[in-house]
């Protein structure tokens, strides 16, 4: 009987599963479908599913009217520069607030985590206006720092909360090993932090890869990444929303397929304290 | 040479006075052990001399230098700790090179040490693993490895031996033993179990409550207890204690004696009681007696015995081994 009932909930659980996973992906594929439709089937009532002409020549279009891999280039070295910053500053930040806390570093923790729930758009001006004088308008180091800046508060929690599981009496053990502090968070305990490092670099890339806010806001043409190309296909010159999924479909292509290669890693990284 | 001399040390944490101020004196090469309960203040007093915290007073000197400010690393110490505290993500050779290599040494005498120490410790077969795939007591080895190849002042151990089972716990004492004979370093050593104090020291600190309470050989520590405290926590079953009338016979508050200095008799002894739970160990049978007017004691008595639960005996101590203490709980002379 208990058996019976086991199994029972094991089908409901799947079936469950993967009707919320396919709502979730249905927008993606639905993107990527319409990639694929003239802009005529793309807005066709009742909407058309599988059963169209499939055609490249939106692909096509978006390549010829914008260019695709300066875009894209200009994304990896936004998102990969910001992570990469970010780390390294919030490393020796993790550090101390876990293995030398003062009676601050929690009101610290929070009040870093406090500027994320300000709305982006409240210091939008003042920003605008620093960048405007430091001349980092539509400049790809302007906006590595901004970006940077942005997600420093959620790398230094989560490496914060990785090093908090490194048993203490292992730096201890460094110390009385002749290490000096450089050495200790080189040789001891970055290695030992590897897979929180490593999911908290592939989340940071996926937020600074996927930020459009301050991406559309601080660019024009020279350092647009692929949201701005996926926005230029949006409003002023009406609907194009065969053209429009296209764009999309090239622009979340990259980190999607970093995502599926990266998923045990990142599970891994995001229950690092509970599994160990 | 690696004397160590504590002077006033004390340490408070917030307002918590964890250590008051105490004087030590270590002589260079010695085996002392620091013992006491939980909390007494023994790995505090370890992790001062070890510099992995600072003194809130007093100075502790190594060889006469005064390195109450110096940090762990520049202190020449090298510690052993009880969960072990090896780096995971490197083989036991990487482990044990540790240590020489944040000195600067050059790689030929590194894999020299590290070979000369595998070869002490019989690890050499274990060099390319990583710690997790040894056992508990090949973990110890690794760390009491890394912590030889420097050639430290001293080595300091934090209850190294307390996640090992009974039998490889009772091999490691010998071995940490034998490892102190050949190289003749001072060696400090916290413990909470007194058999391993007993066994291992020249010399025993008792700790209580931050306070030393007595500091001598471990015979010493046996024979004339300071006080009350020291005399019930050293031994094992640990002494018998008697106030009242008894105690009043010896011109004393409170009288210990010690399982082995009872004598037990079908009749006619000082003291009359029944017997309760006896403990058969083989060599010895440690009978729990319930004596009329004093309570239940603890009586060392042959392996053979032939008692049984509920039987009627008669006890007798030794006059001369009995230990008097007056209303405080200091010992009298």
């Amino acid at each position: 009987m208990a058996r019976a009932v086991t199994q029972q909930r094991k089908i409901i659980n799947t079936v469950l599963a993967w009707v919320i996973g396919l709502l979730i992906f249905f927008p993606i594929l639905w993107t990527f479908l319409t990639s694929f439709k003239t802009e005529a089937t793309a807005i066709a009532d009742p909407p058309v599913f599988l059963f169209f002409d499939w055609t490249l020549e939106n692909y096509t279009e978006v390549q010829n009217r914008s260019d695709y891999l300066k875009h894209f280039t200009n994304s990896v070295i936004i998102a990969v520069g910001s992570t990469i910053l970010g780390v390294l500053i919030a490393i020796p930040a993790a550090w101390s607030m876990a293995f030398v806390p003062s009676k601050r570093t929690k009101d610290i923790l929070l009040w870093m985590l406090s500027t994320k729930m300000l709305p982006a758009v409240g210091v939008l001006y003042p920003i605008y206006l620093i960048f405007i004088e430091l001349r980092l308008l539509d400049s790809k180091i302007g906006l590595t720092i901004i970006l940077m800046l942005i997600n420093l508060p959620i790398i230094v929690w989560m490496l914060y909360t990785y090093f908090k599981e490194i048993p203490n009496e292992i730096l201890e053990a460094a110390r009385m090993d002749g290490a000096t502090l450089k050495s200790e968070i080189f040789y001891v305990l970055t290695p030992m932090a590897v897979p929180g490092i490593a999911s908290t670099v592939l989340l940071n890339v996926i937020l600074a890869w996927n930020e459009a806010f301050w991406t559309l806001n601080l660019t024009a043409a020279k350092a647009a990444p692929l949201t701005a190309f996926i926005a230029s296909y949006s409003s002023p010159e009406g609907l194009f929303y065969a053209k429009l999924s296209a764009a999309s479909t090239m622009a979340i292509a990259p980190i999607l397929i970093m995502g599926w290669f990266s998923q045990k890693q990142l599970v891994r990284g995001l229950t690092f304290g509970a599994v160990k | 040479m690696g004397g160590i001399t504590l002077s006033q040390v004390s340490k408070r944490f917030g307002t918590t006075e964890v250590i008051r101020p105490l004087d030590l004196e270590i002589n260079d090469g010695e085996f002392v052990v620091f013992v006491g309960p939980s909390g007494c203040g023994k790995s505090t007093l370890l992790r001062l001399i070890a510099g992995l915290e600072d003194v809130s007073g007093g100075a502790i000197l190594i060889d006469g230098n005064d390195v109450s400010n110096t940090p762990p690393a520049k202190r020449g110490l090298a510690m052993v700790f009880q969960s072990y505290a090896l780096y995971p993500h490197m083989s036991v050779r990487k482990n044990i090179a540790f240590p020489l290599k944040m000195a600067g040494m050059n790689k030929a005498e590194i894999a020299k040490r590290v070979d000369h120490a595998a070869h002490i410790l019989s690890l050499t077969d274990y060099l390319d693993r990583r710690p997790g795939q040894l056992s508990g007591g090949q973990r110890q080895r690794v760390a009491i490895g890394r912590s030889i190849v420097r050639e430290p002042q001293a080595f300091l151990f934090d209850e190294p031996l307390s996640n090992l089972d009974a039998a490889l716990r009772g091999n490691m004492r010998l071995e940490i033993s034998e490892l102190h004979q050949n190289l003749k370093t001072t060696m400090i050593y916290v413990t909470h179990d007194q058999v391993e104090a007993m066994t291992m020291a020249y010399k025993i600190v008792v700790l209580q409550n931050g306070v030393i309470e007595q500091v001598g050989t471990p015979l010493e520590l046996y024979r004339n207890p300071a006080n009350l405290f020291v005399a019930g926590f050293i031994g094992s079953p640990s002494m018998n204690f008697a106030t009242g009338l008894a105690a009043e016979k010896y011109d004393a508050t409170t009288i210990g004696f010690r399982p082995e200095h009872l004598k037990l008799f079908a009749e006619g002894g000082d003291w009359h009681g029944t017997v309760g739970v006896s403990e058969r160990l083989g060599s010895d049978t440690f009978l729990h007696v319930n004596i009329d007017g004093i309570g239940q004691v603890t009586v060392r008595s042959d392996g053979d015995i032939d008692i049984r639960y509920g039987d009627t005996v008669s006890v007798t101590p030794d006059p001369a081994r009995i230990h008097r203490f007056d209303a405080s709980g200091v010992a009298l002379q």
